[in-house]
């Protein structure tokens, strides 16, 4: 259970003050200038001490991300873009620091710029977060007005500047390559890599590209130091977390909790447990509709952090738990995201183009009980020709949750189809 | 140089190189539908996928970079995996409709498919249908069969330079599209067929006439052009069935125009197949004994003088020499082989071909166009140029016409006085040449085929002195013909001898009386009403102004149906192969002129066509060295004059129609129609006509 005085986010839920004033209060944006002071390596040390690890999905360590970017500037600037382009679903995590506690996310990209020597950051917005938009606009009119960012930010000398982007709508822009030729005016497709952006990415300028909580994270970690985030969980999955908790529980909610906790803990203690009880518990997706799915008993005792999740077969991903209880139709449920995968595909190559939409019909059929033995295998077998054989990682997001599925949840298909035969007999 | 191991093999390769690139170098094939050597890598196809050890996933080989030290494997379970499933999934939503496709037989997915595909289809859902697209006249489109490779779309972008395809929806709802359903205006539209891995953009003008195992197969010379593009010929018994690039890096590299790839069905319009004879006024059909004898007649007591030849755009060399050794035979000085009246003279070579070289555009870093437009007089020089520009650094300037030349280029000014402005450095691109490293200069006809074409030539070549365009290893001047028989005609000195009249002169002559009798060798484009009361015999094989003009027509070969010497701009000699032989009567060109001397009785000293190539390099030792280029030596030319200011005009009015082939094509017709016609009438509103 996370302590109260190692909170990060104290504005989660909007209670208070979302503006300068407000985070101020909640100390935001104190002291700013003595941490930009101790310089860059300084910076990039500590996140590396803390052994933060990428809050968008992937869990790569972040200090490693940015000492990828040049040492020296090569005559190309740098830059920092931040992915605001939550549309995982499940996941809404990123958009409560947007509207609630823009500030911290704002002091993040100014440490991280100096972090990884850029002076300019680009926030690329769901286009569908209006709101937040505008909350974090307003944010950032107030940190140039007050002199925190811009020319000379916080008079430390350093200049630098903050550009918000509203995307259109696009699931893939949230790769963060796809990002990159969104935020270019190009239609959002990811790239090739090599080369990655920390050698060629925004404008083929350096770039680092990092989640929303990632970076709002960051000016906590400075303040109370590298060691204090590393102490919260367990090692090499440190620090706290924002969970979102949706689906068959009774009370839904985000929270912020340590890494680490236990899924059983996590939706008990702050989601008010599982609509009808505990044994009533199908399954769970733990993080994001793009990771495999959990069945209920290996959530009785799994931990939500990265590594953990990954010897169930699994992964932390964003941390959104989707739980669903026995009332679930679960054929349904996959085919539902199977139809999101197929619909959000951008197209460019082959075996996510034509595979998640092979992947969606196979489902929708097995729904019904229209479907043999033979099919659920080669359903398993669509799955591995599409997974690591793309460009981007959304190939494989968009097969592992059918792999997961079909790991834990194949006698489910096998009792549609034999009752639809039985059906079909009787008639 | 990075070493690396492909399925054991040690490869060093350049670096920059890929590892698809590696594979090749030792000799494994990778298949491959997205990626194409001359477009950028798009790494969407998925089917190179190899193996390389310590990576957990395959990698793209097409996208990766070749490292020191890496182990690529192309031959494992892993390998063999990816590519299956990447071809089941590229054939789930095909129609796999082969028999009614054209690309049958030369289609990549079919050909990769026997290697990587399953013997049935696993795939029972509903396939995908996509309605067509309309891109022109050109290319058909069966959209259903596209496999979005996206080579089309990046060979409109980058080497075309006309960004009107792209992609547009997501998933398997992404289509490719010109967006507006208009046809690409493009002079290479039709490249992107030949790209098309599958059946999806197939030739419109060829749709369901021909399998590829029917037709031979012909390695020859383009003559749209002065370009000399190399072109394969396909054809069916006596029929040209279609015409398709051919690889040479230094000419055409693997593109050609639209208007080389589909006039060839002018080939079987207007021909001339038989000798005709003017009879009270009309022309009637005759033998080649009763053509050959109304000219002894007519020439019979006429003084050498009074006796004139012109050589046409496509005249062969072998023809030309054979019409210059006969006219010297017959003691008459007039002949000319510039039917547009361009001022280049025949002696120095350097002053009339293209000295940088085709290739060499790519070393240049300032470029000034002087009254050409190379989009529509040579296309592929124009992408050559274009290919120059996307590599960096490159200054275009512009003094002529204001044209999209599909990059950007300053336009400077009009006409001559441009011309002086910048020779004296009062022009602010004057800079430009003077601190470029390899800057060149381009000449058109649409600067040189006029009065004062003298005076420009010899002002464009100050100009290549003053800017240090001239000098060791680099040769930055030259001229753009428009013409595939000029260079050749000027090699072999088909130019007025000493007292002599050009063409001007000729239809001075002609229309005065002072010439009595004129032969043209396929010239279709000079003023035929000048020609006054003049006999007029005419050789060629397109029923075009020339033959209608005629007294006497002698029915010759076109450019696929004769063994045939090109000189192209750069000066560039090059063999076109019989493809198909004349029709009816017609016969190759040097042939009917060796027979009419033997009629006239002065019969010309060769019997084989390997005479004839004896006599061309004796005549110019050029001829002796096919393919070869060697640089022309630079030496005084020109005469200097005053320049008139009228502004540069290039001679192509009408890229779709510039010669008897190209006029005779339905094809090019409709290009016409929907390319320039259209163009010309934009701007009116409905109510117009």
């Amino acid at each position: 259970m996370l302590r109260d005085a190692d909170r990060i986010f104290t504005n989660l839920y909007g209670q208070q003050d979302w503006g300068l004033e407000g985070a101020r209060k909640r100390g935001d944006w104190d002291g700013t200038k003595e941490l930009i002071a101790k310089g860059r390596d300084w910076i990039v040390e500590q996140v590396k001490a803390s052994d933060l690890r990428g809050r968008g999905g992937a869990g790569f360590s972040t200090g490693m991300k940015w000492s990828f970017m040049p040492k020296k500037s090569d005559g190309r600037p740098h830059y920092l873009v931040v992915n605001a382009d939550e549309g995982e679903p499940g996941t809404c995590k990123d958009r409560d620091i947007l509207r609630h506690d823009p500030h911290k996310l704002i002091e993040g990209c100014l440490l991280t710029c100096v972090g990884i020597g850029a002076h300019a950051a680009y926030i690329y917005i769901r286009g569908e977060f209006y709101g937040e938009w505008s909350n974090m606009q307003r944010a950032i009119d107030q940190a140039y007005d007050a002199g925190l960012v811009g020319k000379n930010a916080c008079g430390t000398g350093y200049d630098f500047d903050i550009y918000l982007h509203r995307g259109a709508g696009a699931y893939i822009c949230g790769e963060e390559t796809a990002l990159i030729e969104s935020l270019e005016g190009k239609k959002g497709q990811p790239r090739l890599k090599p080369p990655f952006p920390a050698f060629c990415g925004l404008y083929g300028c350096p770039t680092t590209v990092n989640n929303v909580e990632t970076i709002a994270v960051v000016p906590a970690i400075l303040r109370r130091g590298g060691a204090w985030f590393a102490a919260l969980g367990r090692p090499k999955n440190t620090g706290t977390k924002i969970f979102c908790i949706s689906g068959h529980v009774n009370n839904p909610c985000n929270v912020e909790e340590e890494m680490g906790i236990p899924l059983k803990e996590l939706i008990e203690r702050h989601a008010g447990g599982v609509r009808g009880g505990w044994d009533n518990l199908l399954a769970v997706i733990p993080g994001g509709s793009s990771m495999p799915v959990l069945p209920k008993s290996i959530c009785d005792t799994v931990l939500m952090d990265f590594d953990s999740l990954r010897d169930v077969k699994s992964a932390l991903g964003t941390a959104a738990v989707i739980v669903m209880d026995k009332s679930t139709d679960i054929i349904r449920a996959f085919a539902r995201l199977a139809a999101f995968y197929k619909h959000e595909s951008c197209g460019q190559c082959t075996p996510c183009r034509e595979g998640t939409g092979w992947m969606y019909r196979m489902l929708t059929r097995m729904q019904k009980g229209e479907a043999t033995q033979a099919d659920i295998d080669m359903l398993d077998d669509v799955t591995k020709q599409i997974e690591g054989h793309t460009i981007c990682a959304f190939g494989d997001g968009a097969a592992w949750p059918v792999m997961g599925f079909l790991r834990h949840f194949r006698p489910e298909i096998e009792k549609r189809i034999a009752a639809r035969t039985q059906r079909a007999a009787a008639e | 140089m990075p070493k690396l191991k492909v399925d054991g093999i040690e490869v060093e390769v350049p670096p920059g190189a890929t590892v698809l690139q590696a594979c090749e170098a030792v000799g494994v094939e990778v298949p491959r539908f997205c990626y194409h050597e001359k477009l950028s890598i798009a790494g969407n196809c998925r089917m190179c996928l190899v193996e390389m050890e310590k990576s957990p996933k395959p990698i793209a080989s097409c996208a990766m970079p070749a490292a020191d030290n890496m182990v690529i494997k192309t031959d494992t379970p892993m390998v063999k995996k990816a590519r299956n499933g990447v071809m089941e999934f590229l054939l789930i939503n095909h129609p796999l409709d082969c028999p009614i496709c054209d690309q049958g037989g030369e289609c990549d997915l079919q050909d990769q498919a026997m290697a990587y595909g399953r013997d049935h289809s696993r795939y029972g859902e509903g396939k995908r249908a996509v309605k067509d697209k309309n891109m022109g006249p050109l290319v058909k489109t069966i959209m259903t069969r596209c496999i979005h490779c996206t080579r089309c779309i990046r060979f409109a972008n980058e080497i075309a330079g006309v960004e009107e395809l792209g992609a547009t929806g997501r998933g398997e709802d992404m289509e490719i599209t010109t967006y507006l359903e208009k046809a690409l205006d493009s002079e290479l539209s039709a490249n992107i067929i030949d790209l098309c891995p599958v059946g999806a953009l197939t030739s419109k003008p060829y749709a369901f006439n021909a399998r590829p195992w029917e037709l031979r197969k012909t390695e020859s010379i383009d003559v749209m052009d002065a370009l000399g593009s190399n072109i394969r010929i396909d054809t069916r018994g006596a029929e040209v069935m279609r015409v398709l690039p051919r690889l040479n890096e230094a000419v055409n590299e693997e593109w050609i125009s639209d208007k080389t790839r589909f006039a060839c069905d002018g080939l079987k319009r207007q021909r001339l197949d038989r000798p005709y004879v003017r009879r009270q006024g009309k022309l009637v059909e005759a033998t080649w004994d009763e053509a050959f004898l109304a000219i002894r007649q007519r020439l019979a007591g006429v003084a050498g003088g009074r006796v004139a030849a012109i050589a046409g755009d496509l005249a062969c060399a072998e023809s030309m020499v054979a019409l210059k050794d006969l006219m010297a035979a017959l003691e008459s000085p007039h002949i000319d082989c510039r039917q547009d009246g361009a001022k280049l003279g025949a002696g120095v070579r350097a002053g009339y071909v293209f000295n940088t070289t085709i290739a060499g555009i790519e070393q240049a870093d300032a470029i000034l166009l002087i009254g050409t437009n190379p989009r529509w007089e040579a296309p592929l020089v124009n992408a050559r140029i274009r290919k120059r520009y996307l590599a960096g650094g490159l200054k275009v300037g512009v003094i002529g016409e204001s044209l999209d030349l599909t990059y950007k280029h300053q336009h400077l000014g009009a006409g001559p006085d441009t011309l002086t402005e910048l020779a004296a450095g009062r022009h602010g691109f004057a800079e430009v040449l003077r601190s470029a490293r390899h800057p060149m200069l381009i000449v058109g006809q649409g600067a040189l085929a006029r009065p004062d074409g003298a005076a420009v030539l010899s002002a464009a070549r100050a100009l290549a002195e003053t800017f240090g365009m001239i000098k060791e290893g680099w040769n930055g001047f030259n001229v753009l013909h428009t013409a595939a028989a000029r260079v050749g005609g000027l090699d072999l000195g088909l130019v007025p001898a000493e007292g002599g009249r050009d063409v001007a002169g000729i239809l001075e002559g002609a229309s005065t009386g002072a010439i009595e009798v004129v032969f043209l060798l396929g010239a279709d484009e000079i003023d035929m009403s000048r020609l006054g009361g003049t006999f007029v015999i005419y050789q060629g094989h397109h029923g075009d102004a020339g033959a209608h003009r005629a007294d006497v027509i002698l029915p010759g070969a076109a450019y696929t149906e004769k063994n045939a010497t090109y000189v192209n701009t750069e000066g560039r000699v090059q063999i076109a192969r019989i493809a198909t032989f004349p029709p009816g009567e017609a016969r190759e060109d040097w042939k009917i002129l060796r027979a009419l001397s033997d009629v006239i009785g002065r019969k010309l000293p060769y019997d084989t066509l390997a005479d004839v190539r004896k006599r061309l390099a004796q005549v110019n030792p050029v001829f002796a060295r096919a393919e070869a280029l060697a640089p022309a030596v630079w030496t005084g030319f020109g005469t200097a004059g005053s320049m008139t200011s009228q502004p540069f005009a290039s001679p192509v009015r009408n890229f779709y129609m510039t010669d008897p082939i190209s006029r005779a094509s339905k094809t090019m017709a409709e290009c016409t129609e929907v390319f320039v016609k259209a163009k010309q009438s934009a701007g009116k509103t409905g109510t117009h006509g």
